[in-house]
């Protein structure tokens, strides 16, 4: 049973994106839950230490390990997430590809981007000389 | 991790004696374990407590140890009970209290938060009687009784999108922001 339109719940399993602190951009699964504001989140394959974590820091994704032992440990967790393929999951959703993107703009030296002008030049000069075509023929 | 793990309080073990005269040469030694923020406050309360339980003040005492006690194990979450004392405008209460932290010291620094917010009892109003883990089954309290059922799950409803470091705040944003999660 859904709890109504709220799609995306606080529980054992869930998998989080670490907002603030210094694992941030990191997920984790959230393995206890200590009160309404903080969990206990774990990230073994991630890099992110057993830790208490505010629920405000952090971002409920749509992954949930499902059927996991409430305060498991590490090592049993890895091995969960490897089954569940929870860290491909991830990667493969459109948010960590947007995400991954927004780094790589960013990131971009000046001759990157000297190369995405060039590519965009000649994308828009295919793209434009088709839609000159096509006008032409309607009109 | 980096400010969630720096507990107001800590849990000192502080052993005290009084000096040793010529009737009493080796005088008996007194253990306490005091929630204080720092090693002088420890002491400070360690005489406090000790001279209304005995014959014995810091003057004519001596602190043999200050320890700390640090958590077994800080990373399981545990339900506190806490019993304590406190005086209140008009007399003085005793009262039981549930938190559900991961360190004794967590607990005891919550229910001093606590205490001051429903009650507005400072600090020095407040003795600690007692601290102890409480079975999942022994727990009195609602509120934590609603935090330990199997199976827990909630949403977050009403989530404020806030930047992660106040030096990104921006006093314009392109779009209204949503509260759906």
């Amino acid at each position: 049973m859904k709890s109504g339109s709220f799609q995306r719940l606080v529980e054992v399993g869930r998998v989080v994106l670490i907002n603030s602190g210094s694992d941030a951009g990191k997920i984790a699964t959230i393995v206890e839950i200590v009160d309404h504001r903080r969990a206990i989140v774990d990230g073994p394959t991630t890099n992110v230490k057993r830790q208490v974590v505010p629920l405000n820091n952090v971002v409920l994704t749509d992954i949930v390990v499902k059927s996991l032992p409430r305060a498991i440990g590490s090592k049993r967790l890895a091995v969960f997430l490897e089954k569940n393929q929870v860290v491909e999951a991830w990667q493969k959703s459109a948010w960590a590809k947007k995400i991954d993107a927004r780094q790589r703009r960013a990131n971009l030296s000046d001759f990157d981007r000297f190369k995405l002008m060039r590519l965009k030049k000649q994308q828009r000069n295919i793209v434009d000389r088709q839609v000159a075509l096509l006008k032409k023929e309607r009109a | 991790m980096d400010a969630a793990l720096l507990t107001w309080l800590h849990e000192y073990q502080v052993i005290g004696r009084r000096l040793p005269t010529e009737n009493e040469p080796t005088p008996k030694l007194f253990r306490m374990r005091i929630f204080a923020p720092n090693e002088v406050v420890a002491k400070s309360r360690y005489w406090y407590f000790l001279s209304k339980l005995h014959k014995a003040k810091r003057a004519s005492g001596e602190i043999v140890s200050v320890n700390e006690i640090f958590e077994a194990k800080p990373l399981n979450v545990k339900n506190f009970g806490i019993w304590l004392r406190y005086d209140s405008r008009s007399g003085t209460h005793n009262m039981y209290k549930e938190y559900r932290e991961t360190t004794r010291a967590a607990a005891v620094s919550s229910c001093y938060q606590d205490m001051a917010a429903r009650h507005r009892a400072r600090f020095s109003s407040v003795q600690i009687i007692r601290v102890a883990e409480v079975n999942t089954a022994d727990v009195r309290r609602p509120y934590i009784q609603q935090l330990i059922q199997p199976g827990l799950k909630f949403p977050l409803p009403h989530r404020v999108t806030r930047p992660a470091k106040r030096s990104d705040r921006t006093l314009i944003i392109a779009k209204r922001p949503s509260t759906f999660y």
